[in-house]
């Protein structure tokens, strides 16, 4: 009887888990989705305490999810809006250091199991640990911890990394190969060596590329619960595992895809790659006040801005959602362009907008309005560099040529708001900046935006 | 489970997450990530059956941990993708004339 029950409880919780993922297709009841899931994973994890398969150990259990349960809520709660990326890579890092670990408990008894069963515990129990480990580096590094930060590489890294896996995959043959005759100690150093391979999978990447990587453990990490899934005959776990799996490597294509980075570059760690000459850049920097840069938006028919990370950095974000308020009422039209990795990952600048209090349909990625560039009178530049660099389109030695941007130099005038004349983490010349349709306005992007607001209101 | 069987679930598995995953916009990518990072906290239900099946006290020591994590998994997953899709709002209800 209770074993219908707890069955059941699994299949409901899966149907939800696909239903509230489906849900959030719409900014609307994406909410909803996320709660529905929830429910479905209560539901899981209270019946579990009634699985005829468990025979113990019910304190140990309870203290566990209040202790590890506690701590994500109040670290979850608490997150500042930009730090998210590392949060949900830390969070990813738990899931897959316990598919990781059950594969663990499970292969110590050294039982009698079926060979399928028996690999799919060790590929768990390999996937999981490169995931744990890497992740808890990646959040090492957008956490801004010194000694993981940058990019760490010595000589023939990439073999060294070869090797590493080479040996880590091998014993972990032998022991699904060996039955019950492995010995602890194999099980021991093959855990070990998948950790410490976790971790050089990931010191090379640098801090930009980040959020692919955090995107591709994410899908790890599902494979992984999947895998011990099926050790577990767990179809619950199976399918949200893979679903997550299958969901989570789309998400780093498109990511890949939106930085015109090859996975395999940001894996391998080779930026650009190009050898010729950079075009030289014709023209020069020229800077505006304030309020010539008001004069022109306050009496616009359309301003689009395009945020970029710098913004969120100075903190700016709310005073460009008074500016845009602002705008509005005077009758201006207001538009945000967003480029697929504006932020520290896609969707992310979105998130950090919200907060402020945009309204989400003022928000349009770089399909939607890059059409609209040409229409407009003023194009807002705020933190953003590479993303509005015209060379991706013009310049095939450029290494960020052929990277998709926004067409910011193709609005009646451009006006950047710009801490310095320094280039873009890219290290690529702007040749936006140079534009004879574009103004700099130079300072912090707070204070400028303030500037802009109180010039704004004068006229 | 037969071994067949299992297959078929993640081959269907498979394509489901690939269909739900590319219908949703850009804008939601974030919250999205944070949320299929949610879902495979399922590895709560599986760590509490390894550990409720832990007999020694090694099994019982990595049966533990791998609640801990796999509840702070779920957990957190949970409380920033709610956060997070929590603040999406519409100008539409307000008071812009847009």
């Amino acid at each position: 009887m209770n074993n219908l029950i707890v069955n059941l409880s699994y299949f409901i919780a899966a149907v939800l888990f696909i239903y509230g993922l489906k849900q959030m297709a719409s900014p609307n009841n994406a909410r909803s989705g996320i709660q529905w899931a929830g429910a479905g994973m209560v539901l899981a994890t209270v019946i579990t305490f009634i699985n005829p398969a468990i025979h113990g150990n019910y304190i140990l259990m309870i203290l566990g999810i209040g202790i590890g349960g506690g701590i994500a809520w109040y670290t979850g709660k608490r997150v500042a809006m930009t730090d998210m990326p590392q949060m949900i890579a830390l969070y990813n890092g738990m899931g897959g250091g316990a598919a990781a670990a059950i594969a663990a408990v499970e292969l110590l008894k050294r039982h009698e199991l079926p060979f399928s069963v028996q690999l799919l515990a060790v590929l768990g129990a390999l996937i999981g640990s490169v995931a744990f480990s890497g992740s808890l580096i990646a959040f090492a590094k957008l956490q801004g911890i010194k000694a993981f930060s940058g990019v760490i590489r010595f000589k023939n890294q990439q073999m060294v990394n070869a090797a590493l896996f080479g040996l880590t995959v091998l014993l972990g043959l032998v022991i699904a190969f060996s039955g019950t005759e492995y010995s602890l100690f194999t099980l021991f150093i093959f855990f070990l060596l998948a950790l410490i391979f976790g971790v050089m999978m990931t010191l090379p990447i640098g801090g930009a590329d980040m959020p692919v990587v955090i995107s591709l453990y994410n899908a790890l990490t599902g494979l992984a619960v999947g895998f011990e899934g099926y050790v577990l005959g767990n179809p619950a776990m199976m399918i949200a595992g893979i679903v997550v799996g299958s969901a989570g490597t789309l998400l780093t294509q498109l990511m890949a895809k939106a930085m015109n980075r090859p996975i395999s570059n940001v894996l391998f760690s080779q930026f650009g790659g190009s050898t010729g000459e950079a075009q030289a850049v014709t023209g020069s920097m020229k800077a505006i006040e304030t309020p010539d840069a008001a004069i022109m938006m306050a009496f616009a028919e359309k301003v689009i801005i395009i945020p970029g990370y710098g913004m969120a950095v100075a903190q700016a974000q709310h005073k460009i959602q008074e500016l845009t308020k602002l705008l509005t009422e005077r009758g201006v039209k207001v538009k945000f362009a967003i480029h697929p990795v504006a932020g520290r990952m896609p969707g992310h600048m979105n998130v950090l907008l919200a907060e402020a209090g945009v309204p989400y349909d003022l928000i349009y990625d770089l399909d939607e309005i890059n059409e609209e560039f040409a229409t407009a009178d003023v194009a807002l530049v705020i933190g953003a560099n590479d993303v509005v660099n015209p060379v991706a389109r013009t310049d095939p030695n450029s290494p960020i040529y052929g990277m998709p941007i926004l067409n910011a130099d193709y609005a009646k005038n451009v006006i950047v708001i710009k801490r310095g004349q320094g280039a873009g983490f890219s290290g690529v010349e702007n040749h936006l900046f140079f534009a004879d349709n574009c103004r700099m306005l130079y300072g912090d992007g707070q204070k400028v935006a303030s500037d802009l607001i109180n010039a704004v209101k004068e006229f | 489970m037969d071994g067949f069987t299992a297959l078929y679930i993640f081959m269907l598995a498979a394509f489901t997450g690939y269909e739900v995953i590319s219908k949703v916009p850009v804008i939601l990518h974030t919250p999205l990530m944070s949320g299929s990072n949610f879902v495979h906290g399922i590895v709560l239900v599986g760590a509490m059956v390894a550990l409720g099946q832990a007999d020694t006290g090694t099994e019982m020591f990595i049966g533990f941990i791998a609640v801990l994590l796999a509840a702070g998994n779920a957990v957190g997953g949970y409380v920033v993708t709610e956060r997070m899709l929590g603040m999406f709002k519409t100008s539409q209800k307000g008071a812009s004339k847009a």
